[in-house]
């Protein structure tokens, strides 16, 4: 509040600049790729760019639409489960034989359907999104290994493989990255520059306000729920492609990643902010931190345990922050306040 | 008209509440129901080794969920009890392997894993402010990350522990399984706790309304840090118990058991907002899925089928708890506006 009225001064701007949360996920990453640098020859070659990017690109893609489920104050588990029954779907109707351009929009669509189950319970139901996503966590899976059993379906047409393991044609950029790079651009133009982005985060700073502001809430999270969905079950696409594989397995233990990159972009667990940008950047934080990890032959278990680390740092850091910087405001105040007892009176 | 209507719905509403009320009475209705359609396909359902067998495998979820209902209670959420059960399981089976500790010293062991993993959880929430949902999905990234790295690729064989150690788990008093004793005396002492103690009406209240339980003086953050510290003991004796049942140990064990645990929590008749539900409702909504586990098997369904029961059950269990609390919110406005 105190700041509001400096806003004017050069170095107001500039420190608030610097508190941006997008600036110091932006240093890490420099930080980061220099420490990669460091530990291997190989880290800045553009094929390990392809590699680093091309193994977090099925999370990354999901992170993007539970950007905005989470800055609704909602959660959404079950993305992961998702993902693997429309790996199984995908799988099964390509081993009966139906064509893939017929199987993929029939997947895409059976994700919206799941995300629209997710959003009705929540939005109509008024039940608590964390439980209902828990429960289609297991419902999701489990309708995944009923369709598919323990088998897998790997005979897919190069074609098909070549969307999540081929590359844009003379460059190294995986194709999922192109499709994560142009997702993100839409849902960051509709969050930041939309009505419905605004509708967004008046949900989730206060859903009453916004409800009695006539904001159609129940639609809106609904609408985020079933995009959460059908995203997800695209992000399953993807993930076959890339293994060149369907198994009802795929995608396990990719939730807590996702959360974990939108934590760490900024977003707050109990809705009302968090951004597009700093959910892409922490997608790159996070590939630049596996992968420099990797490079240093860290195993995958200690990888777990960075992760889970990171994940709490990520609300623990800006919090901390938000403390200090109110103590400061504080300490500020009160140094004004006897220095110009008239001026303070009415700031209280 | 009007006051016809009036007069007539409160019977219903009655029931409903009568229902809302007993969830675990409604429970144990619909496993008998169940039950005798189950036995007529499946005739070796009623034998009482079939039923000690499922009693045994649900006490295990049974006193892992008596732990995580105490923190659902305080509006928390413990994702992390299944890492806390393989990490006390390995850490317990391989510490017998080496001969490093006797069997006794190797349980006191693993309860105090188990507590100090609890106590973690509970630093996290309650000191350092993190949210539960944030706090314990990372806590089960570390606490598997953990496991994981002190396991290897090993794996404790059932020859690697103490001749009788797992002979605990079919081992019986007066014709009943010790495992469901364990289960009993952690209910009855949990409820005890719960219902008659300062602590245990500070967890409700504290779950219930945490502003007002703020402003009565309630130590709400002590509340939920001694919460999730009894989680992590529960989830302790549950590695232990997960130990003498399987024998076979290794970095993996009981992966995706949270899900079963917060289920059984759920369909025992815990509010998942926090504030209301009993410790004996989550031990028999533990009993519940074991029994619709077993059942599944012996009607010949295949086991890919139970994960996806496993959700609808869960959804089933919150959609009719909601409907049930509208219905008892309407009929309470109703005759308040009398």
């Amino acid at each position: 509040m105190t700041g509001s009225t400096r806003s004017g001064t050069g170095l107001g701007r500039w420190t608030r600049a610097l508190a941006r949360w997008e600036t110091v996920l932006l240093l890490a990453l420099l930080g980061l790729i220099v420490l990669g640098n460091s530990l291997s020859p190989f880290f800045l070659t553009p094929g390990n760019f392809s590699n680093l990017v091309a193994a977090l690109m099925e999370v990354a893609i999901m992170a993007l639409p539970l950007t905005l489920v989470i800055i609704l104050g909602e959660i959404d588990l079950s993305v992961e489960s998702m993902a693997g029954l429309a790996s199984a779907a995908l799988g099964f109707m390509w081993a009966a034989g139906v064509p893939l351009q017929v199987a993929i929009p029939i997947v895409l669509v059976m994700g919206a359907v799941g995300g629209l189950l997710n959003g009705t319970l929540v939005a109509r139901g008024g039940l608590p999104s964390l439980v209902v996503t828990l429960g289609t966590l297991a419902l999701f899976r489990g309708m995944a290994l009923i369709i598919l059993g323990p088998r897998g379906v790997s005979n897919f047409p190069p074609a098909f493989t070549e969307l999540g393991f081929g590359h844009v044609p003379g460059t190294v950029i995986p194709w999922p990255f192109v499709v994560f790079l142009a997702l993100a651009v839409v849902l960051g133009i509709v969050l930041h520059k939309t009505w419905i982005g605004r509708q967004t985060y008046a949900i989730g700073r206060n859903a009453g306000t916004a409800r009695y502001s006539g904001v159609r809430v129940a639609r809106l999270r609904i609408s985020l729920f079933v995009l959460s969905g059908t995203i997800a079950a695209l992000a399953g696409v993807i993930l076959t492609s890339r293994l060149s594989s369907a198994r009802a397995d795929a995608g396990q233990g990719m939730t807590i990643t996702a959360v974990t990159v939108v934590l760490l972009g900024g977003a707050n667990i109990f809705g009302g902010s968090g951004t597009i940008p700093g959910t892409v950047l922490a997608v790159l934080v996070v590939a630049v931190m596996q992968n420099a990890l990797r490079l240093a032959s860290v195993t995958v278990e200690v990888q777990s345990i960075a992760l889970g680390l990171l994940l709490i740092l990520s609300v623990l850091i800006p919090s901390i922050a938000r403390q200090t910087r109110m103590a400061v405001d504080r300490v500020r105040r009160r140094r004004r306040q006897s220095a110009d007892p008239i001026a303070g009176e009415p700031a209280i | 008209m009007a006051e016809a209507a009036v007069g007539a719905r409160p019977a219903r509403r009655n029931w409903l509440m009568a229902i809302g009320r007993q969830r675990e009475l409604t429970l144990v209705a619909i496993m008998f129901v169940a039950g005798a359609g189950v036995s007529m396909i499946a005739p070796q359902f009623l034998s009482v080794s079939n039923f000690s067998q499922v009693a045994v495998l649900a006490s295990i979820t049974a006193v892992a969920a008596i732990g995580e209902a105490i923190v659902i209670i305080t509006r928390g959420i413990d994702l992390s009890v299944e890492a806390m059960i393989g990490l006390v399981a390995y850490a317990v089976a391989r510490s017998l392997e080496l001969h490093a500790l006797d069997p006794v010293a190797a349980v006191a062991m693993g309860l105090g894993i188990g507590l100090v993993l609890g106590m973690v959880n509970g630093f996290v929430v309650a000191v350092l402010k993190v949210p539960a949902i944030v706090a314990t999905l990372g806590t089960l990234s570390i606490f598997r990350g953990i496991d994981y790295v002190i396991a290897g690729p090993h794996q404790v064989p059932l020859a690697g522990l103490p001749a009788g150690f797992s002979d605990v788990s079919i081992a019986d008093v007066f014709g009943i399984p010790i495992f469901v004793l364990v289960t009993v005396v952690v209910v009855v002492v949990g409820m005890v706790l719960l219902r008659s103690t300062r602590f245990g009406r500070q967890v409700y209240a504290v779950g219930s309304n945490p502003e007002a339980a703020a402003i009565l003086g309630i130590p709400s953050r002590l509340v939920v840090f001694v919460a999730f510290s009894l989680c992590g003991l529960l989830a302790g004796v549950a590695g232990v118990m997960w130990v003498m049942e399987f024998g076979t140990i290794n970095g993996t064990a009981a992966t995706g058991m949270t899900l079963a645990i917060v289920a059984a929590v759920v369909v025992g008749g815990v509010n998942t907002l926090g504030g209301s539900g009993t410790l004996a409702g989550a031990a028999i909504g533990a009993l519940f899925l074991g029994f619709i586990a077993n059942a599944l098997i012996l009607v010949g369904l295949s086991q890919f089928w139970l994960q996806a029961i496993y959700g609808v059950v869960i959804l089933v269990a919150i959609g009719s708890d909601q409907i049930i609390r509208r219905n008892v919110q309407r009929a309470n406005t109703r005759s308040g506006a009398r």
